[in-house]
């Protein structure tokens, strides 16, 4: 207890909770009161963000060290394993805090114009404050099991919000795959968490991080384990390689969705993971290669596929995969303040993209439920030259287009070159790290490129939608467009929360997680760059972004472009991009098809039927028939029968104890 | 009191019991024969009482008790019996055989 308005903080995460009982309540009395639900699911987000930032100044004034942790309640004490259900307020994790419940209210105003003649709409709003106060346990849980505890639940809530609309199977097997795909990471998540406990004897951040260092042999098998089988966890949750194929099928939910869960913030779990890990990742170098090779590689193959994505939607998800790989390229690297800054900035317009998408589709949906069409409205061949309808939306989307493509002085410029300018750093040292560099560059130009073909396809150029629907293109009401024009400043101008000084910024954020980052980044070579290097890295990346820009506008012809229902068939290279480098097909004939075979074949014929049913469950059953039919005899039903054993019993009991 | 000769009657009572228990098929009998039994008992403990305390009179008095009891509830389940099978032959009673 700090006696100011830290105390505050059970606030955040119990306030999402009460809009969830509240909300989830009206679901079963009432789910018409939509005015009711939009105030709660709304305004405890607000409420909820309103405490978070009081928490933070408050929390920043203090200037403490050390993280604050409440002690609520005891929660598993069994021996010398205690853990208690308690709250951590950091520098980490108010960051974090302040992303969800501030990105998170802004979605939720959207939503409330999305999803207005849903009949869900009180299933939805309920879930999405569930959503929220799982995600806040995540970043707020002062241990192990607290925080997989929010991991779980935010797992849980994106498998109900994916198949939301359950009545059609592709979106309930969208919600399954993310399930399935989730629980392998989540295995070893559970596996890490038992040997930081065996090695540690304890599960309490401040105690694990204080006692690793002498713990464990640096570099050792334990301490690689370990940190390996957390980041297994963490490319389930953040959809890194190779368990990234169930984000772009998580589109199936609702946009909004999309936007907070499968892009700002669920997602970023595994990267705050790393971040809030990373005295163990310092420990670790082959772990920290590892994660910086597999987001650098996850960059570049998943902006590889999101080139040749027709569904709007789709290239979104592939490039949230791609921008979640750079931030593990940024953690695994050491540069912690570099992967959270980016996380930050990503937040922010990859919310607006998603959020931009999502009234895209209300007004293509729109258009084509006025004519009665059943044409795909999430695909880009059936769109073009929405410019014309929707002037703010497109604004917005290019500002935030021009942000993640990396241009200056947008917000994703200075995170995304961050990142980048630390892997060539790490590069003087190890050499493997430039080749990681040089995937985050080629993933920069090829998200410069798809970007603006997402753009150029959406909005310009001619329309491809149809005549009659034409007539029915507006912009969306200003409940959606408002939450967007927040979001399109902060794309802007998130990139002032950590100026570097290169540009005589002063690196606030770095500076601001260094009481977290700094155990970690002791135990890691120092690194420095030249001024001189800086700007050529600057450069380098801003060239890239102004190629991948250029190339997309002097190579792509939208004029040309045939709408979804007439388009010829990719060929060659482009068709193994359409069909995202068959990973799912080869996922499919090397596990998924072997194991339903094993399922049915072996373990459901044989197994469970002739083992288990017959040997087991029917034997038993015949061998005792068996042996009621053997003593049988026995009752004859004669009571002089039955009373002549019993006195001899009772004469051979008499003589045992008498003889 | 003789001892001896009190036991010596007491068993040769209760194992008239027994006997008759074991070989005779009306219920009645059989009944009868039980109460035997009883009484042989009753009999030992009054003879025994006089070495070792009152306890043994006072136990025939509870014996005494349970068996009225024990005659009323079971003459009582005689009489259906009969009004059922018309009968009281234990021969006739093993329907729990199949």
């Amino acid at each position: 207890m700090t006696d100011t308005a830290v105390d505050l903080i059970w606030l955040a995460p119990a306030l999402a909770l009460l809009g969830f009982v509240l909300n989830g309540a009206l679901v079963f009395i009432r789910p018409a009161a939509k005015t009711v639900v939009s105030i709660i699911g709304a305004g405890v987000l607000i409420a909820a963000f309103a405490v978070s930032v009081v928490v933070f100044r408050t929390f920043s004034e203090l200037h403490a060290e050390a993280p604050v942790v409440f002690r609520y309640w005891s929660w598993m004490p069994v021996g010398t394993l205690q853990v208690d259900f308690a709250l951590q307020v950091d520098q980490l994790s108010t960051v974090m805090l302040l992303v969800v419940t501030g990105v998170g209210s802004l979605i939720h105003l959207f939503s409330i114009g999305y999803m207005k003649e849903d009949p869900g709409y009180a299933r939805y709003f309920a879930y999405l404050n569930l959503f929220v106060f799982f995600m806040l346990v995540l970043v707020l849980g002062a241990n192990f099991p607290v925080m997989f505890v929010g991991w779980e639940g935010v797992g849980l809530c994106s498998y109900l919000l994916i198949g939301f609309w359950f009545t059609e199977k592709v979106n309930a097997d969208a919600g399954r795959k993310a399930f399935i795909m989730n629980r392998i990471g989540d295995f070893g998540f559970m596996v890490a968490m038992f040997m930081i406990f065996w090695s540690t004897g304890s599960l309490d951040f401040t105690t694990v991080f204080a006692h690793a260092p002498t713990a464990l042999v640096p570099a050792g098998g334990a301490i690689t384990a370990i940190t390996l089988f957390l980041f297994l966890g963490c490319t389930g949750k953040s959809a890194q390689i190779p368990l990234y194929t169930w984000l772009p099928d998580a589109m199936a939910g609702p946009t909004p969705v999309s936007a907070l869960i499968h892009a700002a913030t669920m997602v970023t779990a595994g990267v705050y993971l790393v971040a809030r890990c990373n005295v163990l990742f310092a420990m670790a170098p082959i772990s920290s290669a590892v994660v910086s090779g597999v987001g650098a590689l996850t960059a570049l193959f998943a902006a590889s596929i999101a080139l040749k994505q027709w569904d709007i939607k789709r290239v979104l998800a592939y490039s949230t995969i791609s921008q979640l790989g750079y931030m593990f390229l940024g953690v695994g690297t050491g540069a912690m303040a570099a992967g959270i800054f980016h996380l930050t900035t990503h937040a922010f317009f990859k919310a607006l993209l998603f959020l931009g998408s999502g009234s895209v589709i209300y007004a293509m949906h729109h258009a084509y439920h006025a004519t009665h069409s059943d044409e795909d409205a999430q695909d880009m061949r059936n769109m073009g030259g929405l410019a014309r309808y929707m002037p703010w939306t497109t604004a917005l989307m290019w500002i935030a287009t021009l942000a993640i493509a990396g241009v200056p002085p947008l917000s994703g410029f200075f995170s995304k070159d961050e990142i980048l300018a630390a892997a060539f750093a790490r590069g003087t040292t190890n050499p493997v790290w430039l080749l990681f560099w040089l995937f985050g560059l080629a993933a920069a130009l090829l998200t410069a490129f798809y970007m603006t073909r997402l753009m150029l396809y959406t909005f310009h150029g001619p329309n491809r939608t149809g005549e009659k629907e034409r007539e029915h293109f507006h912009e969306a009401p200003w409940i959606m467009t408002g939450p967007l024009v927040v979001l399109g400043v902060l794309s802007v101008a998130g990139g002032i929360i950590n100026i570097p000084e290169l540009f005589s910024g002063n690196v606030w954020l770095h500076h601001w997680l260094e009481p977290v980052t700094q155990a970690g980044a002791t135990l890691l070579p120092e690194t420095h760059l030249s001024h001189a290097t800086e700007w050529v890295l600057v450069g380098v990346a801003v060239l890239m972004a102004a190629l991948g820009i250029a190339g997309a506008w002097r190579l792509l012809k939208p004029e040309t472009l045939a709408a979804a229902r007439q388009a010829p068939e990719e060929r060659g290279f482009a068709r193994i991009l359409r069909n995202k480098w068959y990973v799912d097909e080869i996922y499919d004939a090397l596990i998924v098809r072997p194991l339903v075979w094993l399922s049915t074949e072996v373990l459901w014929k044989r197994v469970d039927q002739r083992v288990i049913d017959s040997a087991g469950v029917n034997g038993a059953a015949r061998g005792a028939r068996a042996l009621g039919w053997a003593n049988r005899w026995l009752q004859t039903g004669q009571v002089g029968v039955y009373v002549a054993v019993f006195v001899v019993g009772v004469l051979l009991i008499i003589w045992r104890a008498v003889g | 009191m003789l001892l001896s000769p009190a036991l010596a009657i007491s068993a040769v009572l209760f194992t008239l019991g027994v006997a008759g228990v074991l070989l005779r098929r009306n219920a009645i009998v059989i009944f009868m024969c039980v109460e035997l039994m009883l009484n042989a008992v009753n009999l030992t403990f009054v003879a025994l009482a006089q070495r070792l305390g009152m306890g043994g009179q006072i136990f025939v008095f509870l014996v005494m008790a349970v068996a009225a009891a024990e005659a009323g509830v079971g003459l009582a389940i005689i009489l259906a019996v009969f009004r059922h099978k018309q009968s009281v032959s234990l021969q006739n009673m093993n329907l729990l055989k199949d």
